[in-house]
């Protein structure tokens, strides 16, 4: 018989406050009159009275919070009449009851920890099955409709991963209370691995890679995303064999070869191109960077790892990667993000030996939060998109959880909003890694290059970490698809960061250097059919035996096993003679380890269940036997309308309205909830100087005790893709190149990552924008001397769904290209911030500003302004041999000590940097735009021109000479100094009328408030 | 060459706490010598509080913050480790919790009141300026201090009469104040609604300090907020640079204590 423990605040209770605040937002100002919150424990396993008592202790503080074992908690004005006295009782007039709870399967952090409390508490083992369940109870008190009252508890959760149940006063006093409901998994024995007859029409064929094998039981089984021409390789190669494909090979065959894993387009020969865009213009060009830098080449290990690696210093290495969480994301924000974030830090803890998760970056790409359109996936409009709001909120807050709660700080990031994100946001997560080149000779013999490793022949295949279960299957096809009314709910995961933490603790910090184990990677997309069959590589082949995983609750079949997406997870190869010490270390750690089979030479991968075989391939087939498709771009002329222009005297206006638009506004709402000093490194933090202004790059020290730091900025321009995506590319590495080093890194040593988020992407006109991009980035790193050392891409972030009228409906987002750099500053305690100074200061302009207002904010404003298509046509072109000059001037001026503010001039252009530096110094300016060098005419385009290449600095006066002698040879310009109060901008006699610091910080921080 | 002592400080680890190593580098720092221990370690037998002098229990996320911060791992020491914490603190020790720390250390009934959820009900990075009011040898010489916050549940709590008879017996330690830091970025003393504007307190006539603000972020002087400013400023008014950050402090006088 189950139990319930009941829990609740006994004092004013914030995050009830939170709600009611958060239910008032949503248009119930006035109607929810009090929120009352109760946490919730369901326990199944048999305890008395007594041990019930001692349960609810250990789970309350008593100065916080009261307990109840199996009688609910209520607020008095949802108490049966009879219980109170009448006139309290109801002055708050009707109410409802709704409780939140998880889905079968779905991971439940806190009902695992309560569990853990009890054990340890109560000195009782669970058995297998026994477990505690949580979920949270809101009373809402007012006079709520029933519809009302589920508005309210459709806010509050999302269905694909939660249960809602909603009672009203009446109904929770028959029921006495909300009931011991739980979540269990009840899965049917698994069938009998099945074969799968490839000999069939292509229609049916073509189905099966679309829709699934067909299970005996009347449904498919869900993507796998195989086209015909795979389905006809795989056919051709079983036919050899003589025999029919299992299901789990087929399945394997889908997760190995799919767009996320393979990068088939990325791969595949385009036009000219036979050896693909990777190799073409990636891999070619950080080799021909590193040819070139000689001596001077920093990179260690690049795209073959699961992060790239360059030099930190002479012991140490650093290590860098950024993925994306697209579709988890618009299906379940939080668990999207979360499972974003965390997944990242596995490809660090996944990298050579493993590195230390250092530093977080994250960015967002949403609708606008105030966009109300509705979308379906489905035609009768059951399965509703969640509201751009939410899926904001939902991925903020995912981050926020998974970052904090892994202890890695998480400074640098920006957000993007676009309305062609309304139907996939963009989730971009990455994490740098800090390693030492070599483990410490000692009496375990010679020092071990930490980034390197191989699996052996008779390695133990060990999984560490998290149990299997359903959650994230089909994960990896799932997201090389559009998405759809077929989007499977089982390919969102909830992260668990705390058994991640404790994974990544005793991986890194203790039994890498005592060298128990000779390879690692994460368990990603594809799960284990993934990671086991990458690592096999390295040994030549694989056999597991599936039985041996150990599962989150029993059913699950085979296939399902194989290729589950499980978050926390990480394979190992240990050397049996090191299994007895790594297994007795995680023990004591609280990390759960298994052998789940043994590395092999035989150039086979074969998967055993049940003393069966039922997988065996060819690793050769598993890796290379994917179909090389010939694709072929077209490119296509387009012409857009002009953006107005604005007139002296509405500049002030101008500037104001941009400064309050989405893509430029304050959002240090998300700054300041993620935690950006742990690991005390932090230097430049994400906001800047006296008026908390966002920054665009920051400085993070790795090692406490060296003085040199991390610099990361990003650069992305999706709204220049449409007009000319070569100009698109060269502007995201510019700005992200110019970023770090206005932030104090040594331009020689940058390196770049590549996030391509395309859509449609076979279609001849994304690939030729594509490869457009491609060139850009070819041309632009190698002038740069910036080598590409990791990268990743996501092809399809296409929606296909229906409009609130049932009208078909398909929006895909901009192409965008995301450019992250990180580069080193060799003093921490040197580098340059946003913020003027002091009054009197002299304010230059370096670089030359051109009339190049296409795709830029301003013409984004006047698009939206005017209700057309106003984005122009002239994206700003970059000259990066020229740049490259101004940076290193730059750079040497900053470590003489000569800059005492710099801010890289970017979205916006030099107006919104004007106005940044301003608000963060808490200072003016009076600045002349006449002087700005440039072919630049009119006062507007001086502004909000986004020409590359700029950087707006202020300098102590008697700094001027040392300075102008430093910048010598570069295009640059005094324009004017800093001054109190007010920035005073004119164009020779022409003025502008000025505009107050105030007033400025007042539009700049407008736009969230109360998010 | 005279010898100095150094202590031993023990610094927790496991389960989700995540400030131990930069926490040991600050009691390094300020002339300890600092052993991060898995608090499993201490359970199972393999160390023993015996052999220090200094107990720290860092910041962090213990148990994912689930069922209340710091309750499942305060539950844990109590289970476990509550007589030898016992002995340990009967002996002239110094005990200090950070943070999650010190959340773990009022749940375990080590130091008195509670915190609870931020009235904002969000987790929180900022800093703030802190005002000594009570006496322990963790806070010689500090009067004012500026320091960072992160936490989601950082909003101190006790009755009227437990806080009049904290103030009274000198062990509130520090209190949210308007200081330098909150002048110059224009924000609120109090971060999280915190009673009386309390930020830290301490037990065991002084000996052990909890504080929510973290001093470790604290340690070198690019920490500040406005290092850059402060920076410049120096330039132009030849006024001297710190050398080290203002937390430092506080892991010093526990050194010097048992010099």
């Amino acid at each position: 018989m189950p139990s319930r423990i009941e829990v609740r605040s006994i004092l004013a209770d914030a995050r009830a406050a939170s709600k009611k605040n958060y239910f008032e937002g949503l248009g119930f100002k006035g109607k929810v009159k009090e929120v009352h919150v109760v946490d919730a424990y369901v326990i199944d396993a048999p305890l008395n009275k007594k041990e019930l008592q001692q349960a609810g202790k250990l789970l309350t503080n008593p100065l916080l919070e009261e307990f109840s074992v199996n009688k609910p908690l209520m607020p008095i004005w949802f108490a049966p009449v009879k219980d109170v006295k009448r006139s309290r009782a109801t002055s708050h007039g009707t109410g409802w009851v709704i409780e939140i709870g998880p889905r079968p399967g779905v991971t439940d952090n806190v009902g695992t920890t309560a569990r853990e409390v009890l054990e340890d508490g109560l000195k009782k083992k669970f058995e297998t099955g026994e477990k505690v369940y949580f979920s949270q109870v809101f009373f809402v008190s007012g006079k709520l409709s029933k519809e009302e009252a589920e508005t309210l508890a459709e806010s509050i959760h999302n269905p694909l991963i939660q249960r809602a149940v909603i009672k009203d006063k009446k109904e929770f006093a028959r029921d006495k209370g909300m009931g011991k409901l739980m979540p269990k998994v009840k899965l049917a024995p698994p069938p009998e691995p099945l074969s799968v007859n490839l000999e069939l029409p292509d229609e049916e064929l073509t189905r099966i890679g679309k829709a699934g094998v067909a299970d005996p039981r009347g449904f498919r089984r869900g993507p796998l995303a195989l086209d015909l021409d795979s389905m006809k390789a795989i056919q051709v190669y079983f036919r050899a064999k003589r025999r029919a494909p299992t299901d789990i090979e087929l399945e394997s065959l889908a997760q190995t070869w799919s767009e996320h894993c393979k990068h088939t387009i990325f791969a595949c020969p385009v036009d000219e191109v036979k050896e693909g865009f990777y190799r073409r213009y990636i891999k070619a060009a950080t080799n021909k960077i590193r040819k070139a830098k000689g001596k001077k080449d920093f990179c260690v290990s690049v795209f073959t790892d699961n992060s790239g690696a360059i030099e930190f210093d002479e012991e140490y290495l650093v290590t860098h990667k950024v993925e994306t969480h697209n579709s988890p994301s618009a299906l379940d924000p939080f668990g999207g993000a979360i499972t974003g974030i965390v997944g990242v830090n596995r490809d660090t803890m996944g990298f050579g030996l493993g590195a230390k998760p250092t530093i977080n970056t994250y960015g967002f790409c949403f609708a606008d939060p105030r966009d109300k359109s509705e979308f379906y996936r489905d035609q009768a409009r059951m399965q509703k998109l969640l509201p751009a709001r939410r899926i904001m909120e939902g991925v903020i807050a995912g981050v926020n959880a998974g970052g904090n709660c892994s202890g890695i700080p998480t400074p640098q990031g920006f957000v993007w909003f676009d309305p062609r994100f309304r139907g996939k946001p963009l989730v971009f997560v990455g994490t740098v890694g800090i390693i030492p080149r070599k483990s410490p000779a000692g009496s375990r013999g010679p020092a071990r290059k930490l980034y390197e490793k191989k699996a052996n022949p008779g390695d133990l295949i060990v999984m560490a970490g998290n149990r299997v279960g359903q959650d994230g299957i089909h994960g990896a096809t799932f997201s090389s698809v559009a998405l759809d009314a077929g989007s499977p709910a089982t390919a969102v995961q909830i992260g668990d960061p705390i058994t991640q933490k404790k994974l990544s603790d005793v991986l890194v910090k203790e039994a890498r250097d005592m060298e128990l184990y000779s390879s690692i990677t994460d368990n990603g997309a594809g799960g284990i059919s993934c990671s086991v069959a990458e690592m096999a590589k390295e040994a030549g082949g694989c056999e597991v035996e599936l039985d041996k995983v150990p599962l989150k609750y029993p059913g699950l079949e085979p296939w399902q096993i194989w290729i589950s997406e499980s978050q926390e997870r990480m394979t190992l190869a240990v050397p049996p003679k090191k299994w007895k010490a790594f297994s007795e270390l995680l023990a004591r750690r609280g990390v759960e380890a298994t052998v789940i089979g043994t590395f092999t030479d035989s150039g086979r991968c074969v998967v055993r269940y049940g003393g069966e075989k039922i997988m065996d391939m060819e690793m050769e087939f598993l890796h290379e036997g994917w179909v090389r498709k010939e694709l072929h771009s077209r490119s296509r002329a387009v012409q857009f309308g002009e953006p107005m222009q604005t007139k002296a005297k509405d500049l002030s206006a101008a500037l104001l309205a941009l400064l309050a638009r989405p893509n430029l506004a304050s959002f240090e709402f998300i700054s300041k909830q993620y935690d950006h000093e742990v690991q005390a490194g932090s230097v430049t933090k994400p906001l800047a100087g006296k008026g908390r202004v966002n920054v665009e790059a920051t400085v993070t020290r790795p090692r406490l005790d060296s003085p040199q730091g991390v610099v990361l900025s990003q650069g992305l321009y999706p709204t220049y893709s449409e007009i000319n995506a070569y100009n698109m590319a060269a502007s995201a590495i510019d700005t992200a190149i110019r970023a770090a080093v206005v932030a104090g890194a040594d331009p020689e040593r940058i390196a770049l990552l590549d996030n391509f988020c395309w859509c449609s992407s076979y279609d001849p006109e994304r690939l030729a924008q594509l490869k457009e991009a491609l060139r850009a980035c070819y041309d632009t790193a190698v002038a740069f001397e910036a080598p590409f050392i990791s990268g990743k891409d996501s092809m399809f972030n296409d929606f296909k769904g229906f409009d609130a009228k049932g009208n078909s409906v398909a929006i895909s987002i901009p192409p965008t290209l995301l450019i992250s750099a990180i580069g080193i500053a060799k003093e921490a305690t040197n580098v340059p911030s946003i913020d003027f100074k002091f009054a009197g200061d002299l304010v230059y302009v370096l670089g030359e500003t051109h009339e190049e207002l296409g795709g830029s904010e301003y013409a984004m404003w006047q698009s939206e302004a005017h209700k057309k298509v106003l984005w122009g046509n002239k994206v700003p072109k970059v000259n990066a041999a020229t740049n490259k000059k101004l940076y290193a001037a730059f750079a040497n001026a900053a470590e003489q000590g000569l800059i005492a503010s710099a801010i890289s001039v970017g979205r916006g252009g030099l107006g919104i940097a004007i106005m940044k530096s301003a608000m963060a110094g808490n200072l003016g300016a009076e600045l002349d735009l006449a002087i700005i060098p440039g072919e630049v005419r009119s006062e507007y385009a001086a502004l909000f021109s986004e020409s590359q290449g700029r950087i707006l600095v202020s300098v102590n006066p008697k700094q001027q000479k040392e300075f102008e002698h430093t910048l010598k040879g570069n295009a640059f310009a005094c324009l004017g100094k800093v001054v109190e109060k007010e920035i005073r901008l004119r164009s020779g006699n022409k003025k502008i009328s000025p505009i107050k610091v105030t007033t400025a910080l007042k539009a700049y921080r407008s736009t969230f408030v109360g998010y | 060459m005279t010898k100095i002592r150094k202590p031993k400080v023990i610094v927790f680890s496991g389960y989700g706490l995540n400030c131990e190593e930069e926490t040991k580098f600050a009691f390094e720092r300020a002339g300890a010598t600092a052993d991060v221990v898995h608090v499993n370690d201490l359970v199972d037998g393999f160390v023993s509080l015996r052999s220090y002098e200094i107990l720290a229990v860092p910041g962090g996320f213990s148990y994912g913050d689930d069922t209340g911060s710091g309750k499942a791992y305060a539950n844990k020491l109590r289970n476990h480790l509550a007589a030898s914490i016992d002995t340990f603190f009967e002996g002239d020790k110094l005990g200090i919790g950070i943070c999650n720390g010190f959340q773990i250390l009022t749940n375990a009934g080590l130091l008195p009141g509670a915190l609870t959820y931020n009235d904002s009900a969000r987790y929180t990075d900022r800093w703030v300026d802190l005002e000594t009011v009570g006496k322990s040898p963790w806070l010689q010489g500090i009067t004012r201090i500026s320091v960072p916050i992160a936490h989601g549940e950082g909003k101190y709590i006790g009755s009227d009469a437990l806080l009049n008879s904290l103030e009274k017996s000198q062990s509130v330690a520090f209190k949210y104040v308007k200081g330098e830091i909150c002048e110059t970025q224009a924000l609120p003393a109090n971060p999280n609604g915190a009673l009386r504007d309390i930020a830290g307190v301490l037990g065991r006539h002084g000996k052990i300090l909890g504080m929510m603000p973290h001093p470790e972020r604290a340690m070198f002087p690019t920490q500040l907020p406005h290092w850059a400013y402060l920076r410049e400023e120096s330039l132009r008014t030849r006024k001297p640079l710190p050398k080290e950050g203002p937390g430092l402090q506080i892991f010093k006088n526990a050194v010097k204590y048992f010099a």
